[in-house]
């Protein structure tokens, strides 16, 4: 999209797509998404249309995620595993019918994760990997159901938390979910990717709205203890390991369950840790994590926390630390002491907010 | 980009303004711009000893971390007190209000070694290129 640096966008590549990192800056698009309405070029994500029927398809042992309970209409977080438990992606379900299902996952792991799916998924009808022709923009904010409303979408502020539906928007039946990796109340919008420019100029057309890259998307999910794959979670590290055990179904058969019972008896040997540093320092990514003198672990992501003023980050420990205990951050001759916490870091998002409030009457 | 033609210049983007036996330094326009926001900065105590193109400070913005050199040789006789809780003043006033040390120049014969304005914004326009 060439309107990305007509806006002042500062552009890098990230996962084979050339991205926007910041538009008027990281802490104003962060503070602004924590407020008004973030709007992110989320394109280079994958998505896959699955058609299975659960008593005749495997489909349910791919993902960690309990599809039978899921109703049409609603979306889950989980994970497709290796036999040895550790991540191969972590994506988004959404049960779209009975047996249709649209799978979200991450860019650059869109084509190891279809080769999964073709090499395990049987009795299954379609696959159909629409990466390339469904473009998306997340709308992120507390007022992002106001904007939405504006565009007569018809309905969509009555979304709950972790359902989608189908929207008429510029001409288009879209997808829109209530879901989204800031905190905030706020919208997935899945368009055919030539209608992507135009909604992107529709929605910011809109004064609360304004544009946000890839750097803010960083800090907004990092105050929220949100993973990333390939920096918090990759195939040699469980879901166990990464802390997520609640998007797991235990009832069921899954890939990689045999191995994640194992870890369960044994006890894991690391595990997810979030941190808040003392100061204004960012911890990052490889930085060592030392407890009593002694090197425990490694830092996977760590930023500057625009909410709190202070830098937060989350790692991998080789052992138990309880919160409140005081460590020591390290890479490159910087030394930065921090506290173990609980995650969020960030306590006052709008995502589950359970009513929209009106600003004014319909 | 503001480049002030009363300042002198280094590769890695400081600037220094000479003021008799004084030289009062920051980091550059360019350089808070492409940083992005700052949210820290440790300049080297008052007091300590710098040497021209070697360490004196640390920046971290979202982004990164970045070493920031001394442009000159010298004693450091003051630092800027307000860096530490707003750092983002680097960001609004790199010139004036974001400066990061005052030097006690060793040895004013080192600044044959720094840019001028005109010469520090060919050079910036080159690495745009």
């Amino acid at each position: 999209m060439g309107n990305h640096k007509e806006l002042g966008a500062k552009l890098a590549p990230f996962g084979g797509w050339l991205m926007p990192i910041q538009y008027s800056g990281i802490i104003d698009e962060h503070n602004w998404t924590r407020s008004a309405a973030g709007l992110f070029d989320i394109c280079h994500m994958g998505e896959f249309l699955i058609e299975a029927d659960l008593s005749k398809s495997n489909l349910g042992e791919l993902v960690t995620v309990n599809l039978a309970a899921m109703t049409n209409g609603s979306c889950r977080y989980g994970f497709m595993l290796n036999e040895e438990g550790g991540i191969i992606d972590d994506l988004l379900v959404y049960r779209v019918a009975d047996s249709q299902w649209m799978i979200v996952v991450n860019a650059a792991t869109t084509a190891n994760d279809e080769a999964y799916l073709r090499g395990h998924l049987t009795g299954a009808g379609r696959l159909e990997n629409v990466s390339e022709s469904l473009g998306k923009l997340d709308l992120q904010g507390p007022q992002s159901a106001e904007v939405l409303r504006n565009l007569k979408t018809g309905g969509v502020e009555a979304l709950q938390y972790y359902t989608f539906g189908y929207f008429t928007l510029l001409g288009e039946k879209i997808i829109i979910s209530r879901t989204g990796y800031t905190g905030e109340l706020g919208y997935e919008l899945y368009m055919p990717v030539g209608k992507i420019p135009e909604l992107w100029q529709v929605l910011l057309a809109d004064k609360r709205v304004k544009p946000v890259g890839l750097g803010a998307r960083d800090t907004l999910r990092l105050e929220m203890g949100y993973g990333l794959y390939g920096q918090d979670m990759d195939d040699t590290i469980s879901p166990l390991e990464a802390g997520c055990d609640r998007f797991i179904d235990w009832d069921k058969e899954f890939i990689g369950k045999a191995a994640l019972l194992r870890q369960k008896q044994n006890g894991v040997h690391r595990r997810r840790v979030y941190f808040t540093a003392d100061s204004r320092r960012s911890p990052r990514h490889n930085y060592r994590i030392i407890y009593h003198e002694a090197d425990i672990g490694v830092v996977t992501s760590g930023a500057f926390a625009p909410s709190l003023g202070a830098g937060v980050g989350m790692g991998l420990a080789l052992r138990d630390v309880a919160f409140g205990e005081q460590i020591t951050l390290t890479g490159t001759g910087v030394f930065i002491s921090a506290k173990v916490v609980r995650k969020p870091f960030y306590e006052n998002g709008s995502a589950q907010r359970k009513e929209i409030k009106h600003a004014y009457p319909r | 980009m503001p480049i002030p033609d009363n300042l002198l210049y280094t590769k890695d983007h400081e600037w220094v303004k000479i003021d008799g036996v004084t030289g009062t330094m920051g980091i550059t326009d360019y350089a808070q711009d492409s940083l992005g926001d700052i949210t820290f900065v440790d300049v080297t105590k008052a007091g300590s000893t710098v040497t021209q193109f070697q360490w004196c400070a640390t920046v971290e913005s979202v982004k990164a971390a970045s070493d920031v050199f001394a442009p000159l040789s010298g004693e450091v006789v003051e630092v800027n007190a307000e860096l530490a809780s707003h750092p983002e003043l680097v960001n609004k006033s790199p010139y004036e209000a974001g400066w990061f040390a005052i030097i006690k120049i060793a040895d004013i014969s080192e600044k044959s070694k720094l840019m001028t304005a005109s010469q520090y914004r060919a050079f910036i326009e080159g690495l745009s290129k």
